[in-house]
């Protein structure tokens, strides 16, 4: 794009009012009276800058699973969520364990447009937890990957965990485990407790995340490697987490914000749409989650948005899937239970959602800050409407979302991403226009995070 | 809603024994008696009537039980559900000589299952129906063979029949709109 | 009363009141002519997920001593095919225009989606979901209590401290939960009994006693002991080593019957295990209530229908 915009007025997470100008799908200017500058203006007065949210886990489910979500609609949910970099999980058909997978997934995002995609690469192969995979062909591919997960599956094996742990420090990759025993979780539907109990449904005991995330620590403590915990849930995994890091463990965290609002109460209904991997919890854990998160024990949030087909969650509790969508309410979510709550501020948010997130997933050069010369990520919010979250809001192919219904704060406004826009005035740009933009994109992959 | 009072204690009580008396009459004694009364005043009205029996002609003891029509009715789907009582045949009915006792006849519906369920637990020589009040309305074809008082009534008027084993006290009275 | 979901449903007064229409329809077991014409012309389906010849035939009986016209729909899968999707079948009932369900099903909450969902808006049966509840096996074990020890007074009565042991394999059994809620409804004294390993993980999660000593709990000598049926794949789970230590530390063999005092009643759900959770001995004797509570199954899914077909208003 060569002719500027200029957003006039917005407020930067620290509260500070300013100016903003994107050129050449960069940031050429930013502080306050820059009405001056050439370019079309974009009046943003009162609405909340923040950098371009990034989400290091997020299921596309491209390739294999296309009816539930692809590329393209996983994107454009992100987009409409204010999310412009998306980590795409590893658990498609094939398996994303080998550089061509990867690498088509890397070019269908690129394809896109809507959001820079960045692949995860599998940890093992087939996500079977037998034999490592292409780590470091994945890590030099187009697709240049830096974050490896089996998540949906646990890297039970500690022999594995711990090699993968010591291979990736070649490359400064990181692990990022989805921690459950498969042996303490089988045929498990929902939290082990008084609901499970209650409903005749096979418990998910809390010991069976806490045991995994314990011992990743130990092993990375031990190798001196980079550790991610996925979505964790209890507070019990908070705890372990916060007394890793207080003797210097290179352990990060994610929550869902599922997680911070829902817990074992939403299943009494037998309604599968609360039916998660981990499962939610009770009051307890959603306290020390949201404490976690407020203190920096916790990262970063991240949605694990995971579609399904209708099919699949409108039956039985034991036959449907495990997961929920997320990306579009995301902000939202962190907006009612952290910002609304006090526990946290806007620059919190914006660390928790963008700048923490792209450092995890290395991509810290060229997303998650809002700095004159950075590729124009960018997204403004009303933090102050409040509106009925349905199933007009949700903009990817699958509708499996537990907050339906909910009278939700904060709209994503416009998304930017790489100067142009991907939702503009509260409606996601026409996938043509996108496409168009998207070839004539100058930053593109070339930029190593 | 006003109430009139049509039959009291001292009506109730004469009007049971003249009943009496033409049981007995028809029947030309006791032998064979059997009577039963359609919960719940019904069967109040069946002892009744059975101890008045047995001080007519004594050395008798007429046999006298509850025959509940629940499980008979043609309005279960339709209307609010009741809740049942026991039926408590003494000695069996075959061959015998049934006398239904009933309160109130009204549409008949009520006597019409009462007929049914006799007809599941056996199979009398003859039936005969008794009732305190015949208020008319007749939707089937049935007819009581001894009535204790007529009361032409309107479909807006209610009948309330009090007996002192059930209520405290003898009354009957209508209720108008 | 729309629905039969659960036993944890049942208040106390509506409780009774089931158990008092199941003494009335006992009485009919008497007549030479045993059907009532309460349901004719209504059409009930026996939607099982499941096999249960035992319960399917139980609910038969009552529905055609009810006169109700009677539909099995074997709804069960194989191993090739999954078979149809509960929502599908569902809405094929409600196509075709039945007046109740009867639903077994191996997931638990597949009776209450079915009430709730809208696939159909017809009354529904629990007769068993997954590990939740089997609430006709409680009325029909409360039933059977009332009678045995109330005897011809049983009618308006509850169960007030009757103290009941409940043994086996208490974490996988809808019949343990169901009883646990109905019996302490009640009045009843509830204790489970069973290793560690099949108690629930909560202690609180049932208004129940949690034991793991069956000697200790015999010698309190309760009114009634309810054994369940152990299956051999818990084996696999690694809840109990082997069957032989199940039945010396938690069965009821011989000599712990033998210890008994008489007038301690001896329940099973069926079928049993003979010489595994319990002994011939207890089984055949005159403490045992196995086939009554059998029989007394008929009339109380009688009077389940009874209260769930007729009437507008709350039983």
């Amino acid at each position: 794009m060569t002719t500027s915009v200029k957003f006039i007025g917005a407020v930067l997470p620290n509260d500070e009012v300013t100016d903003v100008v994107v050129t050449g799908g960069r940031i050429s200017a930013m502080g306050p009276g820059l009405n001056h500058i050439e370019g079309e203006v974009v009046d943003v007065t009162g609405l909340r800058l923040l950098p371009g949210l990034v989400d290091l886990h997020t299921h596309l489910r491209e390739p294999g699973f296309e009816s539930s979500e692809t590329v393209l609609t996983g994107t454009q949910a992100a987009a409409v969520g204010g999310f412009t970099t998306v980590f795409a999980m590893a658990n498609t058909l094939p398996v994303a364990d080998t550089t061509s997978v990867v690498e088509l997934v890397w070019r269908r995002g690129i394809e896109a447009g809507y959001a820079t995609v960045r692949p995860v690469g599998a940890v093992t192969v087939g996500l079977e937890g037998q034999a490592l995979a292409d780590l470091a062909s994945m890590a030099s591919s187009r697709a240049n990957v830096r974050v490896f997960s089996d998540d949906g599956k646990c890297v039970f094996d500690p022999l594995l965990m711990r090699r993968a742990l010591e291979y990736v420090k070649a490359f400064d990759g990181v692990i990022a485990q989805h921690a459950q025993e498969p042996r303490l979780t089988l045929r498990s539907q929902m939290n082990e407790g008084l609901v499970s109990a209650r409903l005749g449904l096979a418990g998910w005991p809390r010991v069976a995340e806490e045991i995994i995330i314990a011992r990743d620590i130990l092993l990375a403590e031990e190798t001196g490697s980079r550790l991610h915990v996925c979505h964790l849930s209890t507070a019990g995994s908070v705890e372990i987490v916060r007394s890793a890091k207080a003797r210097g463990v290179r352990v990060t965290a994610e929550v869902t914000p599922h997680h911070l609002l829902l817990t074992e109460e939403s299943a009494l209904d037998y309604d599968a749409r609360f039916k998660v991997n981990p499962p939610l919890r009770t009051d307890e854990d959603v306290h020390a989650v949201r404490a976690g998160l407020a203190d920096g024990t916790v990262d970063i949030v991240a949605t694990d948005h995971a579609p399904h087909p209708i099919e699949n969650k409108d039956c039985e509790w034991s036959d449907a899937a495990f997961g929920m969508v997320g990306l579009e309410s995301a902000l939202s979510i962190v907006n009612m239970t952290m910002v609304q709550s006090g526990l946290m501020s806007w620059n919190d948010v914006a660390r928790v959602m963008s700048t923490a997130p792209a450092h995890i997933g290395g991509v810290a050069n060229t997303a998650g800050t809002l700095e004159v010369g950075r590729p124009a990520d960018l997204v403004f919010v009303d933090e102050r409407v409040l509106r009925s979250f349905g199933v007009e809001d949700l903009a990817g192919l699958s509708k499996n979302s537990p907050f339906l219904g909910l009278e939700l704060p904060g709209k994503v406004v416009h998304t930017m991403r790489h100067g142009y826009f991907t939702v503009r005035d509260g409606s996601l740009v026409d996938q043509r226009v996108i496409a168009t933009f998207a070839r004539e994109d100058t930053i593109g992959f070339d930029e190593r995070g | 809603m006003t109430a009139r009072n049509v039959l009291q204690a001292t009506d109730i009580q004469r009007a049971l024994t003249r009943i009496s008396h033409e049981i007995l009459e028809s029947n030309r004694g006791a032998s064979g008696l059997v009577i039963l009364g359609i919960p719940t005043r019904g069967v109040v009205l069946a002892e009744r009537i059975a101890e008045i029996i047995s001080g007519i002609e004594p050395g008798v003891d007429v046999p006298v039980g509850a025959l509940d029509v629940t499980m008979y009715r043609d309005d279960l789907a339709t209307s609010p559900t009741r809740s049942s009582s026991p039926t408590r045949i003494p000695g069996g009915i075959e061959d015998s000589t049934v006398i239904l006792v009933d309160d109130v006849l009204y549409s008949g519906r009520t006597v019409r299952a009462a007929l049914d369920a006799l007809t599941d637990l056996g199979r009398p020589r003859v039936v005969r129906l008794a009732v305190l009040v015949d208020r008319g309305h007749r939707e089937l074809p049935i007819r009581a063979d001894y009535v204790g008082k007529n009361l032409p009534t309107s479909h807006a008027e209610r009948i309330n029949v009090c007996l002192v084993e059930t209520d405290g006290n003898d009354l009957i009275q209508i209720a108008g709109e | 009363m729309q629905h039969l979901l659960s036993a944890a449903d049942l208040d106390r007064d509506t409780s009774i009141a089931l158990l008092d229409l199941a003494e009335d329809m006992a009485e009919t077991a008497d007549r030479p002519h045993k059907k009532l014409p309460t349901l004719r012309g209504r059409s009930i389906v026996n939607l099982f997920f499941e096999d249960s010849t035992r319960t399917r035939i139980s609910f038969e009986s009552a529905e055609k001593r009810l006169s109700a016209d009677v539909i099995n729909f074997s709804a069960k899968g194989s191993s090739v095919s999954k078979g149809e999707s509960l929502k599908d079948s569902a809405q094929t009932l409600a196509a075709m225009g039945v007046d109740a369900v009867v639903i077994r099903h191996g997931s638990s909450g597949a009776p209450y989606l079915l009430a709730h969902r809208g696939w159909i808006d017809v009354p529904v049966v629990n007769a068993g979901d997954g590990t939740h509840e089997h609430p006709t096996q409680a009325l029909l074990d409360a039933f059977t209590l009332r009678r045995r020890i109330h005897q011809t007074a049983s009618r308006g009565r509850d169960l007030a401290g009757v103290r009941v042991a409940i043994v086996g394999d208490v974490l996988h059994s809808r019949v343990a939960r169901s009883n646990a809620w109905l019996l302490t409804t009640l009045g009843a004294d509830v204790t489970f009994v069973a290793p560690p390993t099949l108690l629930p993980a909560q202690r609180d999660a049932f208004p129940v006693s949690m034991e793991t000593n069956l000697d200790e709990v015999l010698r309190s000598s309760p009114d009634a002991v309810m054994m369940l049926r152990i299956q051999k794949e818990r084996i696999h789970g690694a809840f109990f080593p082997h069957e032989r230590e199940y039945t010396r530390i938690w069965g009821l063999t011989a000599q712990r019957f033998q210890a008994l005092p008489q007038k301690t009643l001896v329940m099973h759900p069926g079928p049993m295990n003979r010489g595994l959770e319990i002994c011939s001995e207890a089984a055949d004797s005159a403490a045992s209530t196995v086939l009554e509570q059998v029989a007394n199954g008929v009339f109380v899914r009688m009077a389940v229908l009874f209260a769930v077909l007729t009437g507008k208003e709350d039983l």
